[in-house]
């Protein structure tokens, strides 16, 4: 048991690397003690299992961090409670795209309509382009999770699919209808 | 079995495994942070180390629309012309490294940090692991 809890304390430990070790700081820099260690910040955040090991999303819903939205102009936080599902090309299971958890860091002018257009299928882009770095590209693998997770976003299986895409028809239907 | 794939399928396909297989392959001699960006359009050329910009930092402080937004920056490593004379104006990093949001630029090496020759990317992205092996031992 004490062992146990020695080995999750040194793989824990080792989440973050100090940034002297990092290759990619100086060691010789003078100023680099004035620098914060991303463990000091980092640990005490909801973890995962990649990228900076922290739950961004988590760690924004809970409170843990409480980020600024603007400096310069009263930008109003808008936030968009909208799925969107991405119908991915040959057997890849089809990618659900929330707008809330994007909303919640993004202005709909970080995206649309110089990188996706504001309507459902209307913008063509392949994995290819993702993993060039375009569209979802743009942000995952760079500051955003890592490419490597496929399943967070080709995360709908084909049946749920078909429900999803009826409820939202149905949903449609009543709406139009009220009109 | 390439053969029964579609071209495209295929392109995705050896993507994919030269994603896992050079990123294992060439290793990572840097474990800098997630996202953490190189900008070194103009530092070595003066002298200077070049700059190091931790997301990790920001966004703990910032939400990603406050410079991708209001200030400005694009969403590309060094894709943003970014030089002394606009921080000091209140451009880019100077519209909060001004004594007021947060420290301002007196202490030239807390950001010019990196080892001298770093060039410009982002650190530990798929995209730098897929194509590009910088400093390898
Ligand atoms: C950031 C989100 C994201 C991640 C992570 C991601 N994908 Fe995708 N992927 C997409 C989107 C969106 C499409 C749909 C493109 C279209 O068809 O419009 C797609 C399409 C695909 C396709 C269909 C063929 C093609 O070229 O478009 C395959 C196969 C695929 N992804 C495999 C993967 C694999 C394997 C991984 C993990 C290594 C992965 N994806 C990770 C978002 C993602
Ligand atoms: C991180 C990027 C991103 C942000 C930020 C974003 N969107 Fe989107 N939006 C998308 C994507 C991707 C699609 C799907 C495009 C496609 O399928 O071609 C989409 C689709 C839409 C659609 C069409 C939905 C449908 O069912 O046809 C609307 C409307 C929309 N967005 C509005 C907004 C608004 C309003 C905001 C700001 C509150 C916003 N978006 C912020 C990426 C974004
Ligand atoms: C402008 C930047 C940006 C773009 C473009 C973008 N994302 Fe994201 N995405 C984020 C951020 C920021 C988060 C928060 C989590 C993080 O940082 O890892 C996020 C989170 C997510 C999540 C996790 C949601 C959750 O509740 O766990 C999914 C799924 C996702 N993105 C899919 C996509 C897909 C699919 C696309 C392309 C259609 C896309 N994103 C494009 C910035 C972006």
């Amino acid at each position: 048991m004490g062992l146990l809890c020695v080995l999750t304390l040194t793989a824990l430990a080792s989440n973050w690397q100090k940034l002297a070790e990092d290759g990619l700081h100086d060691p010789t820099n003078p100023a680099l003690k004035l620098l914060q260690d991303p463990t000091e910040s980092l640990s005490v955040l909801p973890p995962d299992s990649t990228g900076n090991k922290v739950d961004w999303i988590r760690a924004l819903q809970n409170g843990d961090i409480k980020p600024r939205s603007n400096i310069l102009e009263q930008l109003e936080d808008e936030i968009l409670d909208l799925d969107v599902l991405i119908m991915a090309a040959g057997s890849a299971p089809i990618v659900r795209f929330p707008h809330k958890a994007h909303t919640e860091w993004l202005d709909c002018s970080n995206c649309h309509e110089h990188l996706f257009k504001s309507k459902a299928g209307a913008t063509q882009f392949t994995m290819l382009d993702i993993l060039q770095g375009e569209y979802c590209g743009t942000c995952h693998g760079a500051v955003s999770f890592p490419l490597t997770e496929c399943n967070r976003c080709h995360s709908v299986d084909p049946d749920e699919a078909n429900r999803i895409q009826r409820e939202m028809a149905t949903a449609k239907a009543e709406a139009d209808d009220k009109q | 079995m390439n053969q029964f794939l579609p071209p495209r399928q295929r392109a995705v396909l050896t993507a994919l495994v030269l994603f896992f297989v050079a990123g294992d392959w060439l290793g990572q001699s840097t474990q800098a942070e997630y996202g953490d960006v190189v900008i070194n359009n103009y530092s070595d050329d003066a002298g200077m180390r070049p700059v190091v910009f931790p997301h990790w930092f920001h966004r703990i402080r910032y939400r990603c629309k406050v410079c991708h937004g209001d200030l400005g920056f694009e969403f590309k490593a060094g894709g943003n012309d970014i030089n002394m004379l606009k921080i000091i104006d209140g451009e880019y990093c100077g519209a909060c490294h001004n004594g007021e949001h947060a420290w301002a630029v007196e202490n030239c090496d807390v950001c010019h940090s990196a080892k001298p020759g770093t060039p410009t990317q982002v650190h530990e992205s798929t995209l730098q692991k897929l194509i590009a092996p910088v400093d390898r031992p």
